[in-house]
């Protein structure tokens, strides 16, 4: 009992915290999820962040979720529901909640609040999201390797700059291996419906493509390249489990050190209005173990992993030309962020067109 | 493998459970009953398969389990139409919502999860011939199932004394009640066929199709299985062919896209209910071609008046 | 088996269509009560969350207006259509369309910005919705096409193209090509009442009482009425089918509209890819739980308002699935629908059958 005690007073003092009152009263963090955290993707990904806090933290937090909150009047609503019910750090896990986002904070001064994937900010709303582009760079580059017809399937959600960026990147990666190297992008219009993904994966397969990757969020395309033997990758968590011959590896989301050290932040009164952009350095975006792959490739890809998590490789470093033969970035010119974030262009050797 | 092989085996994926579903549901309304809860019986469907198929390690018990799951889910809504003649409409609707959520929650634990996938038929020699083996002769057994239930509802209907008079009961009840026959019988086992038949389209989804949950994995199909039945203006093998032409259309604008034609996939999306309009009003236009196939008392609750 | 048989009213149970959606609640309490004891919820402190907490503070009770208010507005132009016997089921589309409409003059012509322009929002957002709905009424009185089925259709239609609008042409040119409109300003948003409460509220308000009085007082309803319940009677009462069929298409179509440019300019502020989620289909529970009447649409609005706000309480309080709150949903319209036979039939033992009829 005693020695609790004073472990407690000692993290107390550690984390800063000037009075006991405080320090036994909880910190109410909230999540509002645009699906349902069954859906074993976004959402979900998400949840494991919730539940990382919950787990690092221990009780000194109290997490609570509301999931399924649709994009519009309702988003507000819930936010104002946990704001309202004594939670004093959101997250905000969607674009589409953004002007909800502003509007409630501006309501409630006192509460933070942190937003996924948006660019408007104020005093008390910080913005995240994860560089996801540049595991997309690392498996292009495996892509170029193992396809043995150069060619990649890429099932796509929707044409927002997230996802061209991701395309890009990951045609950049493959280029660096092999110029020559094709994909074909096929525009699911949803970011979840197994069926719908596996029809493409098909698709893709039937038009040549032996190799798949996806930025949708289901594990329907893996376990159809595990059917046909090929290989694909996995998309926002380990889908070694569906593709255990198939899996290259997977581009993951990890929420849980962002949201471990935010929430932390706030109980060190240390929190500050950001933007954080974060990658494999941050943690926020890590590789599934290299599988299914020579010793070479596995190499390659460690230290191209490597090399851009110490930032001596960028992902988008020119010379970039886009489609049509403009150039972008000129030799050894990095793109800025600001670029990045509103791409909307593809970079030359696409050959699908950008629906607009 | 060739590439018409290819796309016709992809086809014959995407249009299996729309099939399934839309047969069950057309026997439905055939029977005069309007059950708007397809989509809610397909997810209860397809979680329960999953789940037997996992917990059993044989898929055709998760696709039998699947079945009984679709009926049984099915059992508020005959009960409410039938026992107590509600509003058939909104009753459909409220199936729809409560096998969803029902759905998600017996699924809650199985996210993530591998599951078992319903093995194709091989027949030694004929699955073996080139093109035509894999294609006629290399699917699993739900597959054949939905062929063979084509037939087995054209013949049901129009062949046999039984299906006579579920068709009598859902053109004219009053009549049908009239000469003695159990209008709310009828009804109420065509609604748990129905409940048979989406839940096996569910089933299909999660064991055969994409074998793994999600919740509300059936994104819509529900709703299009609905469309299929008008598209078909109530004829088993139209169904058949509408349910290709959904799926055709929609594997060939995927592949439209893979080739590098920048279609909006918004507009790709939109197809198969712009068809549905339109083959409803090429159908309408023909007043005795709708007035004999069109069940007239769809939707109408039945209620003895003794 | 069945000890029990039911037997037609001669009228409309007075006593039981007031009583019916009370043994609903009751019922539904004590269902809900056994599945919350069933999932580990206490079930004394689960119902007080799910039915009593959303009604127990100014804001909650405001939300409870916001989330009523497009399902008044389908509401009501629903039960119209229906006691015409016009299944219009595509109100979500028309909701869409509605909002696709109204919001051209924000997007299109921003510098208009002025009280006019805001009614002309409204009006373009009633006229957008009611264009949508014209189609299915055109479609059925020129060729006989189903109008449950093609309604359905167009509300899949008219959700691509707000996508198509919002990812494309209509696109914040300064948004980071994320999908969404450029945001709503100054008169282009609807005045406020309180809190969240825009005057789409009360619009809605005005739309019952229009049923009201058209249901009660005016001879198009009248004729709405006869051709519910005898379509070839209502050609005596000087409109024909084809025009009843339009005009209730386009009355629902119009209200569906209005509560579509509400949501957009009233609370969400700009468009995006979705808007809505689900009130169309919403509304239809909301206007058969009413009766197909002004009165029971505004009760059943606010009631359905109070199981969205109530599933979502129940979430934060209690860490209850969104889902369960989906199939509490369900479970509560089943008994709420069931218990409403009460109204026109009334239970009486089989024996007793003879003396019950006599």
């Amino acid at each position: 009992m005693r020695t609790t005690l004073k472990i407690t007073i000692a993290a107390a003092a550690i984390a800063g915290i000037a009075t006991t009152a405080q320090a036994e009263e909880k910190l109410k963090v909230g999540f509002i999820y645009v699906g349902p955290i069954g859906d074993h993707g976004w959402s979900y990904q998400h949840d494991q962040g919730r539940l990382a806090i919950e787990k690092a933290l221990g009780d000194k937090v109290q997490t609570s979720y509301l999931e399924k909150v649709p994009e519009g009047a309702d988003a507000e609503r819930a936010l104002e529901r946990l704001a309202r019910s004594g939670h004093k750090l959101i997250f905000a896990t969607s674009f589409g909640y953004m002007d909800s986002v502003i509007k409630v904070a501006k309501r409630h001064p006192d509460v933070k609040f942190e937003h996924a994937t948006g660019y408007k900010r104020a005093k008390n709303v910080s913005t995240y999201s994860a560089r996801f582009y540049e595991g997309r760079y690392i498996i292009g580059k495996i892509a170029a390797k193992v396809s043995k017809k150069g060619m990649a399937g890429y099932i796509a959600s929707f044409p927002i700059p997230e996802v061209v960026r991701g395309i890009n990147a990951f045609m950049l990666g493959a280029q660096s291996v092999n110029p020559q190297f094709k994909i074909k992008v096929v525009w699911v219009n949803s970011w979840y419906d197994p069926g719908k993904e596996a029809d493409a994966a098909k698709v893709l397969i039937a038009q040549g493509a032996d190799i798949l990757t996806q930025h949708t969020d289901s594990a329907a395309p893996m376990q159809v390249a595990e059917e046909k033997g090929i290989k694909a990758f996995g998309q926002a968590s380990d889908m070694i489990k569906f593709g255990p011959k198939a899996q290259l590896t997977a581009v993951i989301d990890d929420w849980a050190p962002y949201y471990v050290s935010r929430t932390r932040a706030v109980l060190d009164g240390t929190w500050k209005s950001e933007d954080t952009w974060g990658g494999l350095a941050a943690g926020m975006v890590k590789m599934a173990p290299y599988t299914n792959m020579p010793e070479d490739v596995k190499k390659m890809a460690q230290e191209t992993e490597e090399a851009i998590r110490s930032g001596k490789l960028h992902p988008f470093t020119g010379p970039i030309y886009d489609q049509d033969g403009k150039l972008r970035a000129k030799k050894g010119e990095v793109l800025s962020d600001k670029v990045l974030l509103g791409m909307n262009w593809y970079v030359k050797g696409i050959d699908d067109k950008l629906p607009k | 493998m060739s590439g018409l092989e290819a796309f016709l085996l992809t086809v014959i994926a995407a249009s299996t459970p729309l099939l399934l579903a839309a047969l069950g549901e057309l026997v439905v309304e055939r029977a005069g009953v309007l059950n708007l809860g397809v989509e809610g019986m397909m997810a209860t469907g397809a979680v329960i398969a999953f789940a037997v198929a996992l917990a059993t390690g044989s898929p055709l018990l998760g696709v039998l389990a699947g079945a009984l799951a679709g009926a049984a889910v099915a059992l508020p809504f005959v009960f409410l139409t039938q026992v107590l003649a509600a509003n058939q409409v909104a009753s459909g609707l409220a199936l729809a919502l409560f096998g969803l959520g029902l759905s998600g929650l017996i699924g809650e634990g199985f996210v993530g999860q591998p599951g078992v996938r319903l093995e194709r038929l091989h027949i030694p020699g004929l699955s073996d011939i080139p093109f035509i083996g894999p294609v006629l002769f290399g699917h699993d057994v739900l597959v054949y199932l939905s062929f063979f239930m084509t037939a087995a509802v054209a013949w049901f209907l129009f062949r046999t004394r039984a299906g006579l008079i579920l068709r009598a009961v859902g053109t004219n009840h009053t009549a049908a009640h009239a000469l003695g026959h159990p209008v709310r019988l009828v009804r109420t086992l065509a609604i748990l066929f129905g409940g048979v038949m989406a839940g096996l389209a569910g089933a299909y989804l999660s064991v055969s199709y994409t074998p793994q949950w999600v919740e509300d994995m059936t994104a819509g199909r529900g709703w299009i299985a609905l469309a299929l039945v008008v598209f078909a203006t109530w004829r088993p093998l139209r169904v058949l062919a509408g349910a290709y032409l959904f799926g055709a259309v929609w594997i060939l604008g995927l592949h439209a896209q893979a080739a590098g034609y920048g279609l909006p996939p918004q507009f790709l999306s939109a197809l198969p209910y712009l068809a549905t309009i339109a083959a409803l009003v090429l159908i309408s236009r023909n007043r005795t071609l709708t007035l004999t196939n069109t069940p007239a008392m769809i939707g109408q609750p039945f209620m003895p008046e003794r | 088996m069945m000890m029990f048989t039911l037997e037609r009213r001669p009228a409309p149970s007075r006593l039981w269509s007031l009583a019916a959606p009370l043994l609903a609640l009751a019922l539904a309490v004590v269902l809900s009560a056994v599945l919350f004891a069933a999932l580990g919820h206490p079930p004394l402190r689960a119902l007080y969350v799910y039915f009593v907490e959303p009604l127990s503070s100014m804001w909650s009770l405001e939300e409870l207006a916001v989330k009523a208010t497009p399902l008044l507005l389908i509401g009501a132009g629903l039960a119209l259509a229906y006691r015409a016997n016009v299944w219009n089921i595509g109100a979500e589309g028309q909701l869409i369309m509605g909002a696709i409409a109204g919001s051209a003059i924000p997007i299109l012509w921003p510098g208009w910005n002025d009280p006019l322009a805001m009614v002309a929002m409204l009006l373009l957002g009633m006229a957008g919705g009611a264009a949508w709905a014209a189609i299915p009424a055109f479609l059925k009185n020129r060729f006989n096409t189903n109008e449950i089925l093609t309604s359905l259709m167009l509300v899949y239609v008219a959700g691509l193209f707000l996508d198509w609008l919002v990812r494309g042409p209509w696109r914040d040119p300064m948004g980071f090509n994320f999908p969404k409109s450029v945001a709503f300003e100054g008169w282009h948003v609807l005045p406020v009442l309180s809190g969240r409460v825009h005057v789409g509220f009360v619009l809605a308000g005005v739309a019952v009482i229009v049923l009201w009085l058209m249901l009660s007082h005016m001879r198009f309803g009248f004729a709405v009425r006869v051709q519910g319940v005898s379509p070839r009677a209502a050609r005596f009462s000087g409109f024909s089918a084809a025009s009843i069929t339009m005009h209730v298409m386009l009355f629902s179509g119009a209200l569906a509209g209005l509560a579509g440019i509400g949501e957009v300019a009233g609370v969400i502020g700009h468009l995006q890819p979705s808007i809505s989620p689900g009130y169309g289909f919403a509304a239809i529970i909301v206007a058969v739980l009413g009766r197909l009447s002004p009165w029971g649409v505004l009760f059943a609005a606010f009631l359905l308002a109070l199981t969205y706000l109530g599933g979502e309480a129940a979430q934060l309080a209690l860490g209850m699935p969104a889902k369960v709150a989906q199939a509490l949903q369900g479970m509560l319209l089943f008994l709420i629908l069931g218990a409403d036979v009460l109204v026109h039939y009334r239970i009486v033992r089989r024996g007793a059958k003879r003396e019950g009829t006599a």
